[in-house]
């Protein structure tokens, strides 16, 4: 097996007993990117090789020496590109940041650095966060690895396909709707959101501030375990960052005991593709006969969870993007009149259709008169959704669901249909407006060869529950293949 | 109707700087006059992706403002963002207070001319300072210095409670003396630490409903804020008398021409979109942090003057003057030893050492004189070792050299003259040389009394000792009419 398709605690083995180096595994990725790229788009910037291969070879030298190597092992790690990166550009797949380059480290970067992970590049992603497709960058659309016809879902379509074509080991994303879990389950790969707060947003460039949660994108879920423990954690940077002791999740992936498990009969109605349906069905399944207890429960609020979901963060995004306006740095219209129209045009030409539709949205719902109406009123729907959960795990432990309606679509198919595209975040915008932390886990495939992930929700700050449920289902669908 | 039929509603709301050493939300330094854009981080120039982390100084300092201030201190407030464009803004946003501000209600008191006036608060909130545009560097392009951006500010709003310009200015000197005695804001209208806007309208006297009012922004300093309210309310009363009609609007004050100018209309009034801040958590006070905060309070003006009033007796006016200043009370306190009559040591202050202080422009506490330096003095003048006339000189060598007035007397010889014979021989030697005004004295120009008693002090270098020397001049004058 080539060095670029193992996972990372398979490597980290190897490491371990000097069967391979750094280098080796960099040369593996090397390959893979050089084949793939160029038909899956995964990254909009890729370190200097040369570069990368003397990081490698330096924590190489420090393994034959004998010292301490932090637990990523120099394992080569993607970054999606709207986390700040010290002098590693930073665009947010934007032309009004295609120059930036940002002076400071997000706080997981820093933690990356520290365990030794190696930064090898930044992945492709819909502007500023905002799409379900990755195809809404301003520089490429990202493919689908198992299918280049194909969506790798989004926003962080980049970081997925650069784990599921093998252009790195793991990868970084952010989750504002779904963002990680989504293209997760679009591209066969593991999607973790962690609980709000669990991981620094420091350094994360801001969508929807109290939606947006940075996650991991793994090849499994022991892979998760092991990037959540590095990026977990208080920051004196982020003052909604939880200050909660990170409990060590790759000790604690074994599951004890028999967990209930909650169907939400909301999420399995109309609108839920039958080879999806079918592939969540099959995991129930399998976990009834692993012993545990399956039961049905309401989420009654489901129906409000999208329009709550846009108007918070399209609303966020108005204000979070106002910063954008050609003064400071990034992008400035030239030949301008005055500073209205340099605003104007640094804002008309500097951002892309979906961002705008967003701001404008946002600009609207936040408006005097309007205010009480729309946000005041999502503010409310997200109480009552957080109700809904509360109430369900006083009966269930884990709930179970689809992670999306469909598996990946062709590349162009709800493009130009905003609405439909939102509509496909029923399912994933729940974690988000709640806190709750979500994973995606793939459970199964279409009968045109794609992906399916099934989406596994617990209580907050409980990833060590979430993360043992995950791994023993994944277990289960292991031995079933 | 005539412009005394009508009677103005005032609030003002008032922008404060607050001392801290770093920025509102990140670490910067908030020193004033630095280099451009040499007190800034990405946070305060609002980079992508960074987050806002709140000062705790910050907050203790307003939280210490709104007990000083009667307010209630919210348990559970909230920030919110502001939102507008402006290249000064460095995130396109303000974050503030909007909805849940962190002090509530209070009240500060006024000693009028027409006795007791209490003007009410509305709230005291934090928010963070914006940079500023600098124009005037080139004629192609602006510049924009940030190192202002992120300084803690709170927003005092009274009520529309003032009635007058000389109310409102009186509330801006009280306000400016409070937030210098807790320590939390240096109260410079002039470097701008400390800002007024002045909400104006008028109304028919006896009228309930308010009239529609004008923002007056721009004032910076304690003269105009007087000036610009007093030229607003008549600018108001003209349009009024002459017909017409009030708008609402923003005007500016120009501080050249001494006018309000118009600035923006309420149609041109910006949409600032309120919501709350969701990157920095609701603040939580307990009861326990208030107690702590409210034990560091020092006395405060209006606490000092009741003091001085009911212990030392002291005029409301001398009181209101020694305690203006925390530095000032502090001196006049310290003076009050050796059973010295506080009154004498208050006029001492407010005449002499203030207009020293004045004319050498130097803080009390850089004074060479000391307080007790002072009671020694004034000892001396009701010894009789000098007089009061002496003592004024010798008090300027003391504050001039810090030497202390005992030294200065006898250096200089400046004791006293109380004895009788010395006395008598000076007043018989002016006597001898000036007949021609002991005859008109004689002739019933008493009036010339006044001329020999100086004449005398004049020789004795001031020495004499003037009660004495009143008696023997007339003695001998009124002696010498009966000897013939």
């Amino acid at each position: 097996m080539k060095l670029s398709h193992m996972n990372a605690h398979e490597l980290k083995a190897l490491l371990a007993t000097k069967e391979v180096s750094c280098k080796e595994i960099m040369s593996s990725i090397f390959d893979e990117i050089d084949k793939r790229e160029y038909d899956v788009a995964a990254y909009i910037h890729i370190r200097d090789k040369k570069e990368l291969f003397t990081e490698a070879e330096k924590i190489d030298n420090r393994r034959l020496k004998a010292d301490n190597i932090g637990i990523l092992d120099g394992l080569p790690i993607s970054i999606k590109d709207n986390i700040c990166t010290k002098a590693i550009p930073t665009t947010c797949a934007s032309k009004m940041l295609e120059n930036f380059v940002p002076p400071y480290d997000a706080t997981i970067i820093k933690k990356i650095r520290q365990a030794d992970g190696i930064i090898i590049g930044k992945t492709n992603l819909d502007e500023f966060a905002m799409g379900s497709s990755t195809e809404h960058s301003a520089f490429k659309i990202t493919k689908n690895p198992h299918n280049t016809d194909y969506v790798p879902g989004g926003t962080s379509g980049g970081a997925c396909a650069s784990v599921a074509a093998n252009e790195c080991i793991m990868a970084i994303g952010s989750d504002t709707g779904g963002s990680i879990r989504q293209p997760a389950s679009f591209c066969g790969v593991t999607g973790l959101k962690p609980t709000y707060g669990r991981v620094s947003r420091f350094g994360l460039v801001a969508y929807g501030s109290s939606l947006d949660q940075i996650g991991t994108v793994t090849k499994n879920v022991k892979d998760t375990a092991l990037l959540l423990q590095v990026i977990a954690g208080v920051d004196s940077l982020d003052a909604t960052s939880v200050d909660e002791s990170v409990p060590n999740y790759c000790d604690l992936l074994s599951l004890n005991g028999k967990l209930t498990v909650g169907i939400p009969k909301e999420f399995f109605a109309e609108g839920l593709d039958h080879e999806v349906e079918n592939a969540v069905k099959n995991c129930i399944s399998l976990l009834e006969k692993d012993g545990h207890n399956v039961i049905e429960i309401s989420i009654p609020h489901t129906p409000y969870a999208v329009p709550a979901y846009y108007i918070t963060a399209c609303s966020e995004a108005s204000s979070n993007l106002a910063r954008y306006d050609g003064v400071k740095y990034g992008y400035r219209a030239t030949d301008t009149k005055n500073l209205m129209d340099m605003y104007l045009k640094t804002r008309g030409s500097g951002f892309g259709a979906e961002v705008k539709r967003r701001i404008m949205l946002g600009t609207y719902t936040l408006s005097a008169g309007y205010y009480d109406a729309f946000y005041l009123k999502a503010a409310k729907v997200r109480t009552l959704i957080a109700q809904d959960f509360a109430k369900a795990f006083e009966l269930c432990d884990i709930i179970i669901s689809p992670v999306a309606p469909t598996a990946a679509y062709k590349i162009g198919e709800k493009a130009d249909d905003p609405l439909a595209m939102y509509l496909g975040d029923i399912y994933s915008v729940i974690a988000n407006l709640t806190g709750l932390p979500a994973i995606s886990v793939p459970c199964g495939w279409t009968t045109s060869r794609l992906p399916i992930g099934v989406q596994l929700t617990t209580r907050a700050l409980n990833e060590p529950l979430l993360l043992s449920a995950a791994y023993r289902l994944e277990q289960l669908l292991a031995t079933v293949a | 109707m005539s412009s005394s039929e009508f009677e103005a509603v005032i609030g003002l709301e008032i922008h404060a700087q607050l001392l801290t050493k770093t920025k509102m939300f990140c670490g910067c330094s908030t020193k004033f006059g630095s280099e451009p854009n040499s007190q800034t981080c990405p946070i305060c120039i609002g980079m992508p992706g960074v987050l806002p982390v709140m000062n705790k100084n910050a907050l203790e300092f307003v939280i210490k403002t709104g007990i000083a201030m009667n307010c209630t201190i919210a348990h559970f407030s909230r920030f919110a963002r502001k939102n507008y464009f402006y290249p000064d803004l460095p995130k396109g946003y303000q974050i503030s207070q909007y909805e849940l501000p962190i002090c509530q209600g209070g009240h500060l008191v006024l000693h009028t001319q027409d006795g007791e006036r209490v003007i009410g608060l509305t709230r005291i909130h934090m928010e963070e300072d914006a940079g500023k545009n600098i124009h005037d560097n080139s004629d192609k392009y602006s510049f924009v210095d940030l190192n202002r951006a992120g300084t803690p500010l709170m927003e005092i709003v009274t009520e529309p409670e003032i009635r007058t310009p000389a109310e409102a200015s009186m509330f801006m000197r009280k306000l400016r003396s409070i937030l210098r005695y807790l320590g939390v804001c240096d109260g410079n209208m002039e470097e701008g630490s400390l800002r007024c806007d002045a909400n104006v309208s008028i109304r028919a006297r006896g009228e309930l409903a308010l009239g529609v009012k004008a923002e007056i922004k721009n004032i910076n300093s304690f003269k105009f804020v007087e000036k610009a309210i007093e030229y607003e309310i008549g600018r108001q009363e003209r349009v009024l008398l002459d017909g017409g009609r009030i708008v609402q609007e923003t005007r500016l004050w120009d501080v050249a021409t001494g006018v309000t100018k118009s600035m923006r209309s309420k149609e041109e009034a910006h949409d600032y979109r309120y919501f709350p801040e969701p990157d920095l958590m609701p603040v939580v006070v307990s009861n326990e942090i208030i107690e702590t905060i409210r034990a560091t309070l020092p006395e405060l003006p209006e606490d000092k003057v009741k003091r001085y009033v009911e212990r030392y007796k002291l005029p409301l006016y001398d009181a209101e003057l020694l305690t203006n200043e925390q530095q000032t009370a502090k001196w006049f306190e310290e003076a009050l030893v050796n059973g010295v009559n506080p009154k004498a040591v208050s006029n001492w202050m407010m005449g002499e050492l203030m207009r020293l202080l004045n004319e050498n422009n130097l803080p009390i506490d850089k004074c060479k004189v000391s307080p007790v330096h002072l009671t020694e003095l004034i000892a001396l003048i009701d010894k009789g070792t000098i007089s009061g006339t002496i003592a004024k000189s010798v008090f300027e060598e003391m504050f001039n050299t810090g030497k202390r007035a005992e030294g200065i007397i006898k250096e200089k010889g400046l004791v006293q003259i109380s004895d009788e014979g010395s006395i008598d021989k000076i007043v018989e030697e002016v006597i001898q040389k000036n007949l021609k005004e002991v005859e008109r004295y004689k002739g019933g120009e008493v009036k010339l009394m006044g001329f020999f008693v100086g004449q005398v002090m004049k020789l004795s270098k001031g020495k004499a000792n003037p009660a004495m020397v009143n008696d023997i001049v007339k003695r001998k004058l009124d002696g010498k009419a009966t000897d013939e």
